[in-house]
Order: C-alpha cells, then structure tokens, then sequence
C-alpha cells in the first residue's frame, strides 16, 4: 500500500438520534496535499472531521492514519497520533504572548527551556512562512495573526496533518490569499492538510483535490483541476440550481431611516459602534459587510431599540427613535421588523408552535385580558401556504423544523407585518443554495413594494449582487459606503480590512 | 455503551416507563423491608390503610393533600419562567403571619369580612416576601435560589421572635405560644375537611386557565424559554418577572393562611412544616402542569401519612419510611432519563488487517 497517504477512512457511520450524520463515508488525504471538504451545512463535514479529532467515536467503519489502523479515543490522542485541529473559533489566551500559547497544556519534561524553545518556533516561522511573533501578546494580534498562533502550536506539537475548520470565515480577501500562502507552504513541507469549507472558489483556487458530502454521503473525490464550481454545486446540492442572484431595479425613493454619529460601547467599554452614519431609503437593499464581530450585531440591536446608545441620533419617519424601547418601537404602526442572526434565541421560541410565535409581537396589539389565538392560526396557514414551509402542521414546535422552513417562519412573521424598514442579520446563514435563494426572492418582492432593507451578510459574493448598495465596516467604524455595481471583492476587502478608499466614502 | 437522545417518545412509551420505575422502587423498598424483619406486602397494605382506612384517616390524607398541591401551583408558576424559587417555605410562613395579624386582632369582626381579610393578608405577605430576592434578581442578577432558601429562615426567625415576645398569649402562663384564635378567624368544614380543597381546586382551573389562555401566561412562558426574545418581541421581562413571582408568593401565603385557619388554628413554627420542599418535588415532577399536581400531591400525601401510620404500626423508625419514599423519588427522578435518552452498545468494528 501506498505510504503517502495519511489519513484513510473507510465505510464511516455515526448517528445521532435518528439523523445519519455519517452513512459510510470514505476519504483519503495523500501527503503534501490540500484537500477540500465540500458540503452544505449538515452535510457531516464536521461530524467527520470530530472524529479524527478524537471528539467523536464513529459507529462504524475504521480509521487509518500512516497506514496503521487506529482507534482515536480523545482529543489527546488525536494531537499524539499528529493530527491537529484548527478550529473556526480560536482558542488562545489572550493575555499570554504567543510563545506562552503554544507551550500551554504541552507535557514531557518539568523545565521550560527558553532558549530551546524558542530557537524550535523561530525554526518553525521560517520553515512554513508564518508571521507570528512569538513574544507579542495575543490581544495585541489581528485575526490573520491570531490564526497563525493557531497554526504554530499545531504545528510544534508535531503535526503532519492539519484540519482547518472554515478557516477564512472571519478574514478579510487579504488575509485569505496569507493563509493560502501559509498552507501551500505546508503541503509542500510535506504536511497533508483538509480544508473544510462550503465556499466554492476557495476550493478552486487552494485545493488539490475536494471530496463533496451530500447529506452524510459521499458524493465523490474529484481531482480540483478536473472540476468547475458548476459542477461542484450540483453535486453538493444534489440537484441542478441556478447560482445567479436577481437585483430588480426599483427606483429609490425617499429616506427612511438614518443614522447619525451613533455611539455604542459594550459591558468592557470597548466601543463597538464609532460615529456612525448612514441612510437607508425606501426600495433598496443596503448591505452591511464586514468580517465578523465589526459591530453587524450592535448596529441591528441598535436600531430595533435592544442595544443602548452613548450619543447619536436614529431618525425614523422624523421621530429619534433612540432611547424608545422595542415594544415603542414596534408599536410605531409596526413599521420596523428585525430578524436576527440568533433565530431561535432570539427571532423565536423554539419549543413553541408557529402560532404562539406569531403571537410574540402580535399579542401586544389584542385588546383585553386573553389572548386570541384563532385569527393568527389563520394567519399562520396563509404563510406556509405562501412561503410553501414545510411542516407538520402550525401546531408543531418549530425547533423541529429544518433550518430553512425555521427562517421562512421568522421572515414570514416579520413581513407579514407590512413593514417600511425590515433588518435581517445573516438571514441566510445555515441554509442550502436552494433555501438561499427562496429568501433573496422574498427580499426582492419586500424590496419591489418599497421597504428599506438593512442586510447584514458575511458573503461578499452574495452582498454584491443582491444589495444596490453596500455600507463597509471595519472594528465598529464605517469604512466606505460603495455602490455595489461599481465595486470589486478587492475594494471591499481593503474597506473590511480598515483602508479607506478614496471617493467611495461619499457613495451615501 | 453510549447515549443517544429520543426523538420518538410518545405519551404511552413515557407512562409505560415511569410506571415501570414505581414498581422498580416498591421491590427495592420490599428488599429492604424484608431485611429488617417485616412483610413486605403486608406493609405496603398497612400503608394504604393508613392512608384510607377510615373516615378520619381519609380527612387526614386530604389536610396533608391541599397544601402540597396549592403550593406546588405557586412553585410551578415560577419555575415555569426558570426562577428557581426554593423559598415557598418561607412565603408560606409569611402569608400565615400576616393573616393571623388579622385572626389575633380583629377577632371582633364577623367570619364573612375577617376570613376574606386573612386571605388577602396571606395572599399580600407570601406575594412580598417573593418579591424581595425576585427584585434583587432582576435588579442586580444575584442567584435566586440561595437568595430564596435564606428568605425561609430568616421567616422562620420573625414567628420564633414574635411567639416568645409581643405576640405571646399572656393566658398561657409564662409558656411560649401564640394564642389559638376565636371561632371567626376559623376556616369553615365542607364534608369533613376545611375549605382549603375547595380553594385549591378553583386554584387549579384558574391557573390552567391563566396560563393558557391570557396574556400573562403566554408571557410569562416566553420569558421562561428565552428572555432574549421577550425583549426582542417587546415585552417588559422584568415587570413580568416580578408580578409573575409576587403571584407565585402570593400563592404559598394562601398555604400559611390555610394551615394557621383550617388545621393549625394558631400561628406556630411548625405552621410550614417542610411543605414548601415537598412541593418544589411534587410540582416538578408533575411537569409543571396544574392538572397533574393533583393526583401527585395526593401520591406523596398517601406516603407521608402511610409513613408516619406504619411507623406506628410497625415499630418502624421514621427514617425507614423516610427511605421508602426516596427510594420511589429516586426511581420516578431517575426514570425521567429513560424519557429523555436511550442506552445502546456499541458496535464492535471488524477487525481487518491493513
């Protein structure tokens, strides 16, 4: 047998509950190779990749690594066996430098040798490209840099084969084409490296070959050079769709809702919003882009009237709506809907039924001491009929429903409600291409009948064709405000990154 | 050996399994039972008729039944917003303090006003004595459920200081009690049982109802799922909290009121007498559903006054019968993770050769 491959899994099971997260799975990662792990979310990637990890113990089926078969019992063993995790949320302390990381939970002799140590990192840096100073403290780190502190410990424990769990999910495009740098280098260092990822033309551009899940099955093992995105996704969805996102032309009418100069610190006064300023008007998209944790979540908080302002104004229909509470808020002719990123902590109660969820805002306008459930269950029928959810019934909880139908749930109540402004953060995450799409259209129709659309995303494909503008931002500060005709993936990264561009800050 | 979640328990697996855990735990108990020297059946039928044996056992049975199942409803309303309030003890003590302020003072007035007064006097101090912790709770985040338990002895403190001080019966000759109250401060029989069971089945459907039906409930149960989004859907969590729990409180200080009027016909330190524990056991094991508080309170009424009869009867110490019912809550409590996940052996893989 062939003593390049490292890592070979054969006919793996693992289910949970009643879901077959993993039905006889197979995959092979050869030395010195990039391979891609493509699927929707709930495809198994991670269940997969957990059990190399050593997080979980699979059903059925065996595991190779270095031609030896193995039992991977924990995570410890996972990281002896040469196997390391970089997962999407990184775990350092942030107050100890980078050196400090690295060494942190490594067992063997009692003495910390400084000069050894040291000399082994900076022999490691160099080796594979990375841009880590090793006495830099980790708050004083960027993301890019943070991740490459990840890699390193990784990498000094001894690892020849590296997991990477969506690693450029919170990179600016800059820092991406850094750590595909960064990976290639390893490969050709002679590491084997698997890459998880749902994003297509990181597949294309980084990996050597990309093995597609399709609701815990293999697809197929396809040579990257032999393979385009358009078959990628129809294998990944199973069925044939149409990637292109419609923007409709509606004239932009008056403005709706703007910011001024708003201001916002968190529970550690770290400022989270910074003089902040926009408009949204009537008949458009207008995206928010950024990497994650720029201050997407304060801003819709704000505005829905659930986040506390230090100064700055919000006008809505020449009224401040700072300092009101949710329920003025949306008592306002409830002109002013908010579907959040945390759907079923926030956006809805998930063990309760559709109507009960319906009734959350609902129920504020019902006259006297009961509560009337029969003319939202009316109501109810009438969305999953429209937005054809699929469910039992409007009596079941919605917690069982599939991701999507959950959102259609969330958006459906939100719109039904006839409002002029409609906030949506990452209404989109979680879903298959196909869902996606069912919930642009519905942004498109809300967008056709004139409502303001604020729409927090994370994928810069998707803001640049769906919104008709596109408010950058950068550590809670709004870097540039583009027209996302005239723009590139480049520029906004740039803004993402914090670099302002000339003459597009004015774009309002 | 691992465990997997359920999907697919339905109401008949989930009652075919908790009634398999009783039966489990009346053969442990007979084990034990049997290894002191007794007859196991003939025990557990001693119970029973310690528990139903006579008119009078009966009414004794129902006296321990109202205030378990009033409590437990107080306790439920609370628990169903996640506060964990462990001090219905306390709230009980307090609601019969403020209500035989009334039976002790105002004993001139006649039953029809001086019986409604204790009531709302009951009703008012439970309903306070909640109120504190659940202000500090919404107020300051402090943790309800040390906050809640303190709030029980420091209740029991105040009857202590009163029955000792300025509240001792001068008639009693020198002798620490509170005076037993006039005819008027007494709860009125109906078949045999003071009022009380009339009181806590109105309870039962008015708290069905409340919760179900009205505005209230349906928030109170939103903020239990997810105070994230009872703000996000405007709502006022923390006015909901605190009249929610004021209602809980209120609803353990008609027990204080009860017990002084109906069974106790004074104020002592023994008016709570470990109901408000009892109860958090009874209303969590019926699912915080009103309906079924019922037939559990009288489940663990049954085993507390069969307790204390074969107690008698037997020779038993107390603590025997004490095991009796832990051995019963231990299996129903357990059980409760046969509902929630199943056990399966793992699959042994094949061995191959590589």
């Amino acid at each position: 047998m062939n003593n390049q491959v490292f890592v070979r899994m054969e006919d793996i099971c693992k289910t949970f509950g009643t879901v077959k997260a993993n039905d006889h799975i197979n995959f092979e990662v050869n030395k010195g190779e990039i391979h891609a792990l493509l699927g929707e979310n709930g495809a198994g990637k991670s269940t997969l990749m957990n059990m190399l990890s050593g997080i979980y113990k699979p059903d059925s089926g065996s595991i190779y690594i270095h031609n030896q078969e193995t039992k991977i019992g924990s995570p410890k063993e996972s990281i002896e066996k040469g196997i390391g995790m970089i997962h999407q949320h990184y775990k350092l302390v942030e107050v100890q430098t980078a050196k400090d990381n690295v060494i942190l939970g490594q067992t063997g002799s009692i003495f910390l040798r400084p000069k050894k140590l040291s000399e082994k990192l900076t022999k490691i840096v160099a080796q594979f490209g990375l841009s880590v100073e090793p006495d830099k403290k980790i708050y004083d780190m960027s993301i890019g840099e943070k991740q490459s502190v990840e890699i390193l410990k990784v990498l000094y424990r001894g690892a020849d084969i590296l997991i990477m769990d969506e690693p450029t999910a919170v990179l600016t495009p800059q820092e991406t084409k850094k750590l595909f740098k960064i990976m290639r280098n390893m490969a050709s260092e002679g590491c084997a490296i698997i890459i998880i990822t749902h994003k297509l033309h990181e597949v294309m551009e980084i990996s050597d070959r990309v093995t597609v899940l399709h609701k815990g099955a293999t697809v197929g093992t396809l040579s990257t050079k032999d393979t385009s995105p358009r078959e990628l996704t129809d294998l990944m969805v199973g069925k044939s769709v149409n990637l292109s996102i419609n923007r409709p032309e509606v004239e932009r009418g008056e403005v709706l809702l703007s910011l001024h100069h708003l201001n916002a610190i968190d529970n550690n006064n770290v400022k989270v919003l910074k003089d902040m300023s926009f408009k949204l008007y009537k008949g458009e998209i207008l995206g928010v882009a950024g990497v994650a944790g720029s201050g997407q979540k304060e801003l819709c908080e704000t505005i829905a009237g659930l986040y506390p302002v230090t100064s700055g104004d919000i006008i809505y229909s020449g009224e401040n709506i700072v300092g009101k509470s949710p329920r003025e808020i949306i008592k306002k002719g409830i002109a002013m809907s908010f579907v959040p990123e945390d759907r079923l902590g926030m956006g809805l109660v998930a063990s309760m039924d559709m109507i009960d969820n319906y009734l959350l805002k609902e129920h504020h306008n019902q006259k006297g001491f009961m509560i009337k459930r029969g003319p939202i269950e009316k109501v109810c029928e009438r969305m999953v009929e429209q937005l054809e959810i699929k469910t039992p019934s409007v009596h079941h909880p919605v917690k069982q429903l599939s991701g999507g139908n959950i959102q259609k749930v969330l958006i459906g109540r939100e719109i039904d409600s006839n409002p002029q402004v409609l906030v949506t953060a990452y209404v989109v995450r979680g879903l298959d291409i196909g869902a996606s799409h069912t919930i642009y259209d519905l942004l498109n129709e809300e967008k056709k009948k004139g409502v303001g659309i604020l729409f927090i995303g994370e994928d810069l494909d998707v803001l640049l064709e769906l919104c008709d503008r596109i408010v950058v931002l950068c550590q809670g500060e709004i870097t540039g405000v583009v027209r996302a005709k005239d723009t590139t993936k480049e520029e906004v990264g740039y803004m993402m990154a914090g670099e302002r561009i000339e003459g597009q800050v004015v774009a309002l | 050996m691992r465990m997997i979640k359920r999907t697919d328990m339905t109401k008949r697996k989930a009652i075919k399994i908790r009634t398999v855990a009783i039966i489990a735990a009346i053969l442990v108990t007979s084990v034990f039972i049997g290894s002191i020297g007794h007859n196991p059946f003939k025990v557990y039928i001693s119970m029973i008729e310690g528990a139903f044996g006579s008119g009078y056992r009966i009414r004794d049975t129902l006296t321990i039944t109202i205030p378990l199942i009033v409590t437990s409803i107080g306790i439920m309303i609370a628990f169903k917003m996640k506060f964990w309030n462990i001090g219905a003890e306390g709230q009980i003590i307090v609601g019969a303090l403020f209500a035989s302020y009334f039976a002790l003072n105002f004993s001139y007035l006649p039953k029809v006003v001086l019986l409604p007064l204790m009531f709302i006097a009951g009703f008012i101090g439970g309903g306070l004595w909640a109120l504190i912790p659940t202000f500090f709770k919404v107020q300051f985040g402090t943790n309800e459920t040390i906050f809640t338990l303190m709030m029980n002895y420091v209740a029991l403190k105040w009857v202590t200081y009163l029955q000792y001080g300025p509240w001792k019966d001068p008639a009693s000759m020198g002798f620490p009690k509170i005076a037993n109250f006039e005819d008027s401060a007494l709860l009125p029989k109906l078949f045999g049982i003071h009022i009380g069971w009339v009181i806590a089945v109105i309870l039962i459907i008015i708290i069905t109802f409340m919760m179900n039906k009205t505005k209230q409930g349906y928030e109170i149960s939103v903020v239990g799922e997810s105070v994230d989004t009872a703000n996000y859907a405007g709502m006022n969590v923390k006015k909901i909290i605190l009249s929610a729990l004021f209602v809980s409180g209120g609803i353990a200080g008609l027990v204080g009121m009860m017990q002084v009027s109906g069974v106790n016909q004074t104020l002592t330190t023994q008016v709570a007498a470990g109901y408000g524990y009892i109860a958090i056991i009874t209303a969590w094991l019926s699912g915080l559903k009103p309906a079924i508080i019922l037939p559990v309170s009288l489940l663990f009424a049954v085993m507390i006054k069969g307790g204390s009869f074969i107690e008698t009867a037997y020779q038993i110490p107390q603590a025997a019968s004490d095991i009796l019912q832990s051995v019963i809550l231990f299996f129903v409590i357990g059980s409760e993770f046969f509902i929630q996940y199943k056990l399966i052996m793992n699959k042994r893989s094949k061995k191959e050769v590589a």
